[in-house]
């Protein structure tokens, strides 16, 4: 009895929080969560508005989007310069089915399906053009992979411009339906006082509404990816990635394989597609473009190809950059430039057009310089994938084969 | 048909030309269920070339390969790897950026169940064919030598390590016939022997052997038969002491006498 309750693993083992906390990929994503959670109440108490919080609603696509590219690219090794097709596919699928536009095209009927249905109908959407566009390509390797996807990226939001019977083109597609919470109960802790049950909760626009949604919806991707990364699907991309010769010599069916990686990439572009479109409510094929593709490529390439927590981090640090730090500059050195008695640098004069507008001229130069930086100190990227020290089952059974081999060779 | 259960691989007027030059010429030979087969020849006789027609990676120009007692003449890749038949490579082709352990996992890909739903869930099979494959893989790279460096990347190996984490890599396929493409390329005499020693231990697994080697010494004193290719031709079969006297072969690695 007492030998049995010895043997049997205390909580704190089976835990091994230690060896969890050391993990780098457990840390980085404690230290997310932590962040996720505080940031709505930091910032919403600090600024008084939620602005920075609508950032982050925004920052969240992104970081779907990189996680999603990262499974194409990263883990097996195709690359992908189109990436923003499926984007735009899956957030066309949400608009188009969830708004009025469809009332003013030759269906003459609005069709309004429920967000948290069509999330998973854009991302098959986007999974099956994903398939559709591998089959044919998947047999070219590298760059010739690489510049058709880079034409399918450009097709895509051209189609949407042109059948503007549907999709109003240029006019985009405005009004789309907020998602819906099902009926809930209310109660002392809204400072109501008394229990009730409310009406469906609608997101209306509310950026903490979206913030959490798109933190819930992150932690899916993340979980889902890193199973996937997990298990012998995952293994088979990266041997195709490696050596896709010794690959197939190993029983593993490369077409597939590879469609599945185009396919699965995609859905994850639909489901942040869906997200968008929602989140922004008015979808325009002109947030499409190919920039928009190369973006989140570099998310991925900075954060660290093939690893999970570098890929999320990659792509926050690109948001703040690309959306935040470098638009800020011209407004920013024009006010530290008056505060530290320079004021005389922000009036127009000659050729000179003062400091904010000059800036703004430069916004490019500091991006790319930014970028180029980067690279050059880390070009493996923020965290780059490394060795999974995970399988802590055999820690011992290691410990024991190392011991055998030495006394072997001794 | 009996042969084809006493010979596992046959191969019968096998042909592989690229444009005008012929790499295989009209090679027959088979190999026997549980034998060393050794392929031997001077560098461009067309050994690696054969290889690569049997796994599936060239298809033949004319001729037959039956593994089995089953025809797999143009079978994709990973079609004849499922039947079971794994190899290595000449120059080393190892997964570099997955540690060895992951190198084993892919190995064992091809007699997985689990579907990306599985995957995709963590579903309790799944799991536990995970830990099982684990296992295995674990056992394989003790099988070969090198379970300590199992978390390591494949890159980081010593040469040597990184033959014998091919050769581990190769097995968990489960295959019933596996090519070695130079083996003992390398390697010094100490380490000659002990891959001598561990092709008998795969030999004791019930799996036949088929290799390509240079090194004589290694060729005499594994192998039951061997076949000589010299400009894609068979030039001799037979039992190492015959064709180590026989004139053709000698001519073909040192050049004719006067």
């Amino acid at each position: 009895m007492s030998n049995a309750a010895k043997a049997r693993p205390t909580l704190r083992d089976r835990l091994n929080i230690r060896e969890r906390i050391r993990d780098r990929d457990t840390a980085v994503y404690g230290i997310l969560i932590i962040v996720a959670v505080l940031f709505p109440l930091v910032t919403v108490y600090a600024t008084g508005g939620t602005a920075l919080v609508s950032h982050a609603t925004r920052a969240g696509y992104w970081v779907l989007l990189a996680i999603g590219l990262n499974v194409v690219v990263g883990f097996a090794g195709l690359l992908d310069l189109g990436y923003a097709a499926f984007f735009a596919i899956g957030a066309y699928t949400y608009a188009l089915l969830a708004s009025p536009q469809l009332a003013s095209s030759p269906a003459h009927h609005a069709v309004h399906i429920n967000f948290w249905i069509l999330i998973f109908g854009s991302m098959l959407m986007a999974a099956l053009f994903g398939a559709i566009l591998g089959f044919p390509t998947l047999r070219l390797r590298g760059d010739y992979l690489a510049i058709v996807t880079l034409g399918f990226g450009e097709i895509v939001p051209q189609l949407f411009y042109n059948f503007d019977q549907w999709t109003g083109g240029i006019n985009a597609v405005g009004l789309i339906d907020q998602p819906l919470l099902p009926a809930w109960i209310q109660g002392p802790w809204s400072g109501d006082g008394d229990f009730k049950i409310v009406s469906p909760f609608s997101f209306n626009t509310d950026p903490v509404a979206f913030y959490v949604l798109v933190c819930f919806l992150i932690a899916i991707a993340v979980i889902l990816v890193t199973n996937l990364y997990r298990s012998r699907l995952g293994r088979a991309w990266m041997a195709i990635r490696e050596d896709e010769v010794a690959a197939a010599a190993m029983g593993i069916n490369t077409v597939t394989t590879k469609l599945l990686a185009f396919g699965i990439g995609a859905s994850f572009s639909g489901f942040a597609g869906a997200y968008y479109a929602a989140d922004v409510a008015l979808v325009s094929p002109d947030n499409f473009l190919f920039i928009v593709s190369i973006t989140v490529l570099v998310m991925v390439v900075l954060g660290g190809m093939g690893n999970i927590t570098g890929v999320i981090v990659g792509a926050l640090v690109m948001y703040y950059l690309v959306f935040y730090l470098i638009p800020g500059l011209p407004e920013n050195a024009t006010s530290l430039a008056s505060s530290i008695g320079l004021g005389s640098l922000n009036q127009s004069s000659g050729d000179w057009p003062g400091l904010g507008e000059e800036t703004q001229r430069l916004n490019f130069i500091i991006y790319g310089g930014i970028l180029v930086g980067m690279m050059l100190l880390r070009p493996q990227g923020l965290l780059p994938s490394r060795v999974r020290e995970q399988e802590l089952k055999h820690a011992a059974v290691l410990e024991e084969a190392s011991a055998v081999e030495e006394g072997a060779r001794a | 048909m009996p042969e084809s259960t006493e010979n596992i691989l046959e191969l019968t007027n096998l042909t592989k030309r690229f444009g005008g030059l012929v790499a295989v010429d009209n090679v027959s030979l088979h190999i026997k269920r549980g034998e060393v087969f050794a392929l031997i020849g001077p560098n461009g006789a067309g050994k690696t070339t054969l290889f690569n027609n049997v796994t599936g990676l060239f298809t033949p120009t004319a001729g037959r390969v039956v593994f089995d007692g089953r025809d797999i003449t143009g079978s994709k890749p990973h079609q004849v790897a499922r039947l079971g038949i794994a190899r290595t490579f000449q120059n080393i082709r190892l997964f570099d950026y997955m540690s060895c352990l992951d190198n084993v996992r892919v190995g064992r890909h091809v007699r997985m169940k689990a579907k990306v739903w599985d995957s995709l869930f963590k579903l309790p099979w799944e799991r536990r064919e995970e830990e099982r494959v684990t296992d295995e893989a674990m056992e394989l790279l003790r099988f070969v030598g090198i379970a300590k460096h199992a978390n390591q990347y494949a890159r980081n190996l010593a040469y040597g390590q990184q033959r014998r984490l091919e050769i581990a890599r190769a097995l968990a396929t489960d295959p019933k016939l596996l090519l070695l493409d130079e083996p003992a390329a390398g390697f010094t005499p100490q380490e000659k022997v002990e891959l001598m020693q561990l092709v008998k231990k795969i030999l004791s697994r019930g799996i036949t052997v088929f290799l390509i080697e240079h090194d004589m010494k290694v060729v005499m004193g594994i192998s039951e038969r061997i076949v000589v290719l010299d400009h894609g031709e068979k030039i001799a079969e037979g039992p190492p002491d015959e064709v180590r006297k026989d004139v053709k072969v000698i001519e073909a690695y040192l050049g004719k006498s006067a």
